[in-house]
């Protein structure tokens, strides 16, 4: 209808055209010269060469450690996540809901700082765990080795299980109890129904927060970063890093750097479509019509017993790291003991107003975070607005390149930033705070995308219609019609940014320069350099500042909702 | 003696009382349906037979055997109870074909194979479902699927049927096609049925006997024909089938159409012991109602303020002063024109007094 009216036509020309420039500029380029960086060498297309970078020990070492930690995080993760899931949906556990929002809480801490935490308290020979137990247990060898496999492993499953246990709940709450009341008196007893029924037909969403699980885990920095580089393991991430770190841009590392990069993103692409396929395929409509409520198992003797065990869970896994984090930060020393006399406030005084380069790093965040947040925000608008409300021709391809950043890690993407914008092509962005920019709008324009979409996707065609139809132009109609109504969905979009960046560390850690540190990469470095104590602190101010966000925006959608 | 039997059955949410007290019979290949608006009670008092909700007080019976009683502290679990059950949103199994959905209750109880397969396949053909049987349930349609619920129902050849409202998710002709199916299945297998509908003209062509709840109390239980032909209060009268009622106000041992002067008196008069009681209400059906001439006995004489061809029918509606009737005739019967005066007789009548 729009493509009829006199100057509408080029305002849809307009904002189509920026829409494809944005998306090209910020997010196609850098992923394009990725491949063309791995499979163009000394003017060629060349594949013998993909092959032999691969065959290198340490680039296939990489390959096969990231598939290791992968599959053993999916299959722990899955494990769990579908357990407590099944606990707090289906079973008389006491103060389910408030046990449902505690496993919920891994989502919103960055697992950087966990895996930090965990080196504090169980690395083999300074661990306190540890410590004391050869110490005072008096054993001779450590309890447990977290620069290990395993120890990865244990410490990704604590922050990437609820993945499977938010689409679990989510299957299990939704699912009509009239398909297990008729297995029940079908002569079907409790555990029969599990197993036959409930489990097969939630079986798409076990399955496709699995995948999520590899997705994360596959490309996953942080935790092997802190807890692998001790005894020499590396993922496909941390490898990207350490060799573009380490010789400081050289041909040769930027050569293994895409190729890693591809083989990280060819895997999430199958993982995606895979999960396309499981979620559009095997979806059941298990939706129920009037809804009684489902049968909830009595545990009896285990009621207790497993209560105490979800407390442990969150205990250990959430708030014993949480505690160590501070308490740490407030040491004097890093390995004196936790007495009121070694405890003070002094480094977080220090971090927050003396120590530069902590200061720069919340600045840097904040602003980051800040600027990318808004940018992202309007663009997303923009684009979806495009995508969702107006017919022209190529619009599906802006749809492709908005969704590409959810299957491309955040490692990637900021090797394709380094590669697009350190002045090949005329820009130099490199070791200035805007590289880090750039990378951020391009990680996180499919989540402005999403928000967006689907608030415009709740304005109908007929809104605008009558609108116009009252003698609105396509800008009035815009302006007071479509704005105000999807102001929910972009301010969802601020947020899903603001909070994301202020925890970042997989792609600033690539991009930054001794000015440039964001909050993530801080901590990290300070930790590197053996500033355990400062690093602490400030793991300890980012958790205060992220918990605070989290908080006000639940206050804020609560708000909008009522 | 009675098969199904509930003694004293009350539920309790919290402080709301679901079902009050309920004492009921249910005869061995009775159909039995429970009728009342959304909220009566009557889904919660078949899930209480079915044993997916506990009783706050009273006994259930089927037979000789004691199926619930808080008193006795005992209590059945729904697996042990041996009855079919069809739900209101199908609940088939998506995961499971058309036949395996059908043999589960059979292979739950550990049949032999060849018997399974020869049940199953009964049951599949008593239910037009046999060409489906190796398709998933969830390309069948609304009616398909409610089929394969009441194979999987069938297959254990239960002797209690309980189908919760299971053809409000159909479309109008099919719902009428399935009842009779349902209908032809019990005659030919002999189990009770045990029916909850909030449609009355379902539960009128279905059962035995209806029981039309309100608010967890029994208000009439009874065929079919004594629940429409003689409906025991004023709620019963107004929720099966159309209904009329006019207020009747009392005036020197005189009965009047409230808000108006017209005079209900002759044989039509209520009896003096109810005149001047309060919420007096006669009540009358719309297809019960002639017009007659000016000056026959008994009649009431009001204005035709609406006049619609329906078809079959002609809906009129005739005022006395502020309170309106509607009136039903044949589309042959031609009667008074909108605006036009009119006397109308009733060929049946009751007198309510009270809120209800």
């Amino acid at each position: 209808m729009s493509i009829k009216q006199k100057g509408s036509f080029g305002v849809a020309q307009i904002i189509l055209f920026l829409s494809v420039a944005v998306l090209v500029v910020v997010v196609a380029v850098p992923v394009l010269l990725i491949f063309f960086n791995a499979f163009w060498a000394d003017g060629q297309f060349n594949i013998e060469d993909v092959l032999m970078v691969l065959k290198q020990p340490d680039t296939y070492q990489a390959l096969i450690n990231s598939l290791i930690i992968a599959i053993g995080t999916t299959v722990g993760s899955t494990i769990v996540g579908t357990f407590f899931a099944w606990l707090v949906t289906r079973t008389d556990l006491p103060y389910k809901t408030f046990m449902k929002s505690m496993f919920l809480v891994p989502f919103m801490l960055p697992s950087f700082i966990g895996a930090l935490a965990w080196k504090m308290l169980l690395s083999p020979n300074a661990g306190f765990i540890n410590r004391y137990w050869m110490d005072t247990l008096g054993f001779s060898s450590p309890l447990f080795d977290i620069y290990s496999y395993l120890g990865i492993m244990i410490v990704e499953v604590m922050y990437l299980f609820p993945f499977v246990f938010i689409q679990v709940c989510g299957a299990l709450e939704r699912m009509d109890p009239t398909l297990e009341e008729s297995a029940r008196i079908s002569g079907a007893g409790l555990l029969t129904i599990t197993r036959k029924i409930t489990i097969p037909l939630v079986l798409p969403s076990i399955i496709s927060g699995a995948l999520l699980v590899m997705l994360y885990s596959m490309a996953h920095f942080g935790t092997v970063a802190v807890l692998g580089i001790e005894n020499g393991i590396f993922n496909i991430p941390t490898l990207i890093y350490q060799k573009i770190h380490q010789s400081a841009g050289s041909f040769e590392s930027i050569r293994t750097g895409t190729v890693l990069s591809t083989v990280l993103v060819a895997t999430a692409a199958l993982i995606i479509w895979l999960q396309g396929k499981i979620l559009s395929k095997g979806h059941y409509q298990i939706i129920g019509g009037k809804s009684f409520r489902p049968m909830e198992l009595k545990l009896r003797g285990l009621r207790t017993p497993l209560f105490l065990f979800c407390l442990a869970y969150i205990g250990f896994t959430i708030v014993l790291p949480t505690i160590v984090i501070f308490l740490v930060g407030g040491l004097k020393t890093y390995g004196l003991a936790f007495t009121w006399e070694n405890l003070s406030l002094d480094n977080y005084k220090f971090i927050l107003f003396d120590y530069k380069v902590t200061k720069d790093a919340i600045f840097n965040s904040l602003s980051l975070g800040l600027g990318s947040a808004f940018i992202t925000m309007f663009a997303g608008v923009m684009i979806s607005y495009v995508i969702v409300k107006m017919r022209v021709k190529g619009k599906g391809i802006l749809e492709f390149l908005g969704m590409l950043p959810f299957s491309v890690p955040g490692s990637v993407i900021a090797l394709g930033v380094i590669l697009a914008w350190s002045g090949k092509y005329g820009v130099n962005l490199y070791n200035t705070v805007w590289i880090i920019l750039v990378a951020y709008i391009a990680r996180y324009m499919a989540f402005s995308l999403r928000a967006n979409s689907a608030a415009l996707e709740q304005v109908h065609d007929s809104l605008i219609e009558a609108s116009r139809s009252c003698g609105a132009t396509m800008w009035q109609s815009l302006k007071d019609i479509v704005i105000p109504l999807v102001k929910p969905g972009m301010l969802a979009a601020f947020f899903l940014i603001f909070l994301p960046s202020l925890r970042e560390l997989t792609v600033s850690i690539m991009l930054y320069s001794p000015t440039t540190r964001t909050i993530g990469v801080a901590i990290y470095t300070l930790n590197e350099d053996g500033e355990t104590v400062v690093s602490a602190a400030l793991a300890g101010i980012a958790l205060i500042l992220i918990i605070l966000g989290q908080t006000i925006i639940n206050r804020f959608t609560k708000k909008e909702g009522a | 003696m009675s098969y199904i039997r509930l003694v004293d059955v009350t539920k309790q949410f919290g402080k709301v009382t679901a079902v009050d007290k309920l004492n009921l019979e249910i005869e061995k290949g009775e159909c039995f349906s429970m009728l009342g608006p959304s909220g009566c009670g009557k889904t919660t008092t078949l899930r209480m037979v079915a044993g997916f909700e506990d009783l706050s007080d009273g006994e259930v019976y089927v037979g000789d055997n004691l199926l619930s009683s808080p008193k006795k502290k005992y209590y059945l679990p729904p697996e042990k109870r041996n009855f079919g059950m069809v739900f209101q949103a199908f609940a088939v199994w998506p995961h499971l074909s058309v036949y395996e959905n059908v043999a589960f209750p059979l292979r739950i109880r550990n049949v032999e194979a060849a018997e399974i397969d020869k049940r199953t396949t009964e049951a599949l053909r008593a239910t037009n479902l046999l060409k489906e049987a190796n398709n998933s349930p969830a390309n069948l349609s609304g009616g398909g699927k409610q089929r394969v619920a009441l194979a999987r129902a069938l297959a254990i050849n239960p002797d209690v049927m309980l189908l919760d409202e299971p053809l409000s998710s159909l479309d109008p002709h099919l719902r009428e096609e399935m009842r009779f199916e349902i209908k032809d299945l019990q005659k030919k297998y002999g189990f009770s049925i045990m029916y909850v509908t909030h449609d009355q003209s379902e539960a009128m062509a279905l059962s035995d006997r209806i029981l039309v709840m309100k608010l967890g109390v029994v208000q009439q239980i009874d065929t079919p024909f004594n629940v429409y032909n003689n409906p025991a209060n004023k709620f019963v009268f107004s929720f099966i089938g159309l209904s009329n009622f006019l207020n009747v106000n009392a005036a020197n041992g005189k009965a009047f159409i409230a808000g108006s002067e017209v005079e209900i008196a002759g044989a039509l008069a209520p009896k003096a012991e109810i005149l001047g009681a309060d919420g007096l209400t006669i009540a009358t059906r719309p297809s019960e109602i002639s017009f007659v001439s000016e000056g026959t006995p008994d009649s009431l004489r009001g204005v035709v303020t609406r006049k619609a061809f329906l078809g079959e029918i002609i809906d009129y509606q005739v005022k006395f002063g502020d309170q309106e009737i509607r009136v039903q005739k044949g589309r042959r019967d031609i009667g008074p024109e909108v605006g036009e005066n009119c006397s109308v007789a009733f060929s049946r009548h009751f007198w309510y007094t009270g809120e209800e």
